[in-house]
């Protein structure tokens, strides 16, 4: 795959301790990331995007505990690495963008401020310079008037406005790794596609290794190097977009892609996919969490998950298209 | 729905509805002390007019704040408008004041499904309690057995397995919560039903479900479709015809596929080549808007609502305001330069 990733997830579980059961969140999750790559990481709700990031980040619930796996990132790994030195690492090297910039800004702190916060705790900024280095990045996401705006808080910003702040705040320091947790849900569809495009170029720019949570797959296909398909805690395909989407091997991802509403689709065309996510409290979860769902399923199904890889494109299926 | 006649007579004639908010701009306190200002207003909806034949699916799409959902409260008569007239069915629901609406009969006949299946439902109803309340209200015939025969019919109607009708909100899927959002706007057999982003909340693969099921519904039961949404694939994929809101204002409407074939509005331009092509690592060849919409507060009624963020406006733009006129069979658009545009392409 890539020669040497800025971020190599490998097998990575993760478990929530809950009064009805343990629920086994994800299972095995290995995917990398190379250096100024974009990767999407696709699925429905409840497919584990945002406990991957969560995971990665050191963020995860007190109910969540990270049971296997490993995430190097620089030489250190992120799933074992002590609270400080995530400190250090989170906003320096690894940022992330959270879904609703509203929640995730302090609604009582100017934004400029904001930005300047993590410049002065990680970016070797002196005191003097934070305003002015702040006002420099609210220019990079190309937010007009930017010194008035430094001074707004949060309540006073349109959603769009607010989604520039946080990736202004994720890019200060430009880390070497962004995530970015469905940065445009909720957005106007014209405000999504700026978004989208300041956070390709930017990225494109530094170099910087991008985690795209997202479950429209029409964003993921434009921006997207690879895409990573997830479902119920499992990676289930691990391609480059453009094979991905001429050639799904994963039924999962097919049906995803076939109930997917295009440019010149008509509802006739759209696939519907049949039942539901298993429930991950289930002790006797069957190896491959999709089988329940899956027209193709065949007795070898019930032996443990295959990782099967061509090229650089992995499927875990014994019964791929 | 027997004879051409009725289903060419609109169902719903919308003109020049308007929808202002007074804006306080000083504390009560200075006030007292200073004279008042003359009172500003948000212009919240500004002179919206069209038509809805029965048995159409209209489409209205426009970033928030476009006035969207104000239209949408002024339709279904959940507030006042400040000017303008709503006729549906032949009958002046305008003049109807909202206080009070919601126990008249025409109430029944514009029913609403809410963007969020999860907030709209009464999280202390069970899903038949949710079904039945606007029978009880609206048809208080029906009683006992009938009413529960009818919210089981509704269920079967919307695909809800009647295991379910006796289950609270929170012991629901976000899909089962959608069903029930539209049994319950179906049940008293509205004839305008109005969809403010029916599936924003839901995956693809629930998406895909209850839009079949909508398609389904609006054939066997007659109804026609005031189709809210943001996502202009879907959009596309069930609605006739579409109405593009700006600030307010209609800017361009006109048969789905003549309006995302052949956008003539620099904004409805913007929208379309916003939407993802869904081919890898193609793009649209597009021209981000720049800058944030004019405020909707007290707007130079010369002015062009899409001044300053459009890519190609000219000096005329801010000395008068384009209305909507006829591009070509029932395609209109409100810019001065629509005509010259498509010719340049």
């Amino acid at each position: 795959m890539v020669a040497v990733p800025v971020l190599d997830v490998r097998d990575l579980s993760v478990e929530f301790r809950t009064r009805s059961g343990t629920v086994a969140a994800l299972d095995s999750v290995t995917f990398a990331v190379g250096k100024g790559e974009m990767i999407g990481v696709v699925g429905e709700s409840g497919s584990g995007k945002s406990v991957t990031a969560y995971a990665l980040m050191g963020i995860l619930e007190a109910a969540g505990k990270v049971t296997s796996g490993s995430a190097m990132f620089g030489g250190a790994d992120l799933l074992k690495a002590s609270e400080s030195d995530l400190e250090r690492l989170r906003g320096r090297e690894l940022s992330m963008i959270f879904q609703n910039p509203r929640v995730a800004l302090n609604p009582i702190r100017r934004v400029g401020l904001q930005i300047a916060d993590v410049l002065l705790r990680h970016g070797n900024v002196t005191r003097a310079d934070a305003p002015t280095r702040a006002i420099d990045m609210l220019k990079a996401v190309r937010i007009p008037d930017p010194e008035r705006r430094a001074k707004a808080y949060p309540f006073e910003l349109s959603g769009g406005m607010c989604q520039r702040i946080m990736i202004a705040i994720a890019l200060a320091c430009t880390p070497s790794l962004l995530i970015a947790d469905e940065p445009t849900t909720g957005l106007d569809v014209t405000t999504q596609a700026a978004i989208m495009d300041l956070i390709s170029e930017l990225a494109r720019e530094r170099g910087m290794a991008t985690v795209l949570i997202t479950h429209d797959l029409g964003m993921a296909a434009e921006y997207c190097d690879r895409i990573v398909v997830m479902h119920a805690g499992h990676v289930v395909e691990n391609a480059p977009t453009a094979e991905l989407f001429a050639n799904p091997r994963h039924p999962y991802t097919a049906k995803l892609i076939a109930a997917t509403p295009r440019p010149e689709s008509h509802l006739e065309d759209l696939v519907a996919i049949g039942g539901n996510l298993p429930d991950l409290r289930s002790p006797a979860l069957p190896p491959c969490r999709y089988s329940g769902r899956c027209e193709r399923m065949l007795p070898d199904c019930a032996q443990a998950l295959p990782r099967r890889t061509v090229g650089d494109a992995m499927v875990a299926c014994w019964n791929p298209l | 729905m027997t004879d051409a006649a009725t289903t060419d007579a609109p169902l719903l004639e919308v003109d020049g509805l308007c929808k202002f908010y007074p804006v306080q701009r000083d504390s009560p306190l200075k006030e007292m002390f200073r004279p008042a200002k003359a009172p500003s207003f948000l212009h919240a909806v500004d002179g919206v007019s069209f038509d809805l034949k029965a048995g159409e699916t209209v489409g209205l799409v426009g970033e928030s704040g476009c006035g969207k959902s104000t239209l949408v409260r002024l339709l279904t008569r959940l507030i006042d408008a400040s000017e303008g007239n709503i006729h549906l069915d032949g009958e002046d629901i305008g003049a109807m004041p909202a206080k009070g609406f919601g126990g008249r009969a025409q109430r029944a006949k514009v029913q609403m499904v809410f963007q969020d299946a999860t907030d709209s439902l009464n999280p202390r109803y069970t899903a038949a309690d949710a079904i039945a309340d606007p029978l009880r209200r609206l048809r208080p015939e029906l009683k006992g057995a009938a009413l529960k025969a009818r919210v089981s019919e509704l269920a079967e109607l919307t695909g809800l397995p009647q295991a379910l009708l006796s289950r609270f909100p929170h012991q629901l899927s976000g899909g089962q919560k959608a069903r029930v959002g539209i049994a319950r706007a179906i049940a008293v057999e509205p004839k305008l039903l109005i969809l403010d982003e029916p599936t924003s909340a839901l995956d693809v693969s629930v998406q895909v479900v209850i839009l079949r099921l909508l398609e389904d519904l609006k054939k066997r039961l007659g109804m026609s479709y005031l189709f809210v949404s943001h996502d202009l694939h879907v959009v596309h994929l069930l609605c006739d015809r579409v109405l593009v809101m700006y600030l307010g204002r209609i800017v361009e409407s006109g048969p789905a596929d003549k309006v995302f074939r052949n956008p003539s509005h620099p904004y409805t331009k913007a929208l379309v080549a916003s939407i993802p092509t869904f081919e890898p690592g193609v793009r649209h060849a597009r021209t981000p808007l720049a800058g944030e919409p004019r405020s909707p507060i007290d707007p130079d009624p010369k002015v062009c609502r899409f001044t300053g963020r459009c890519p190609s406006e000219t000096a005329r733009c801010s000395q008068e305001m384009p209305v909507l006129r006829r591009l070509e069979d029932g395609h209109e658009v409100a810019c001065h330069y629509a005509e010259l545009k498509q010719a340049a392409e």
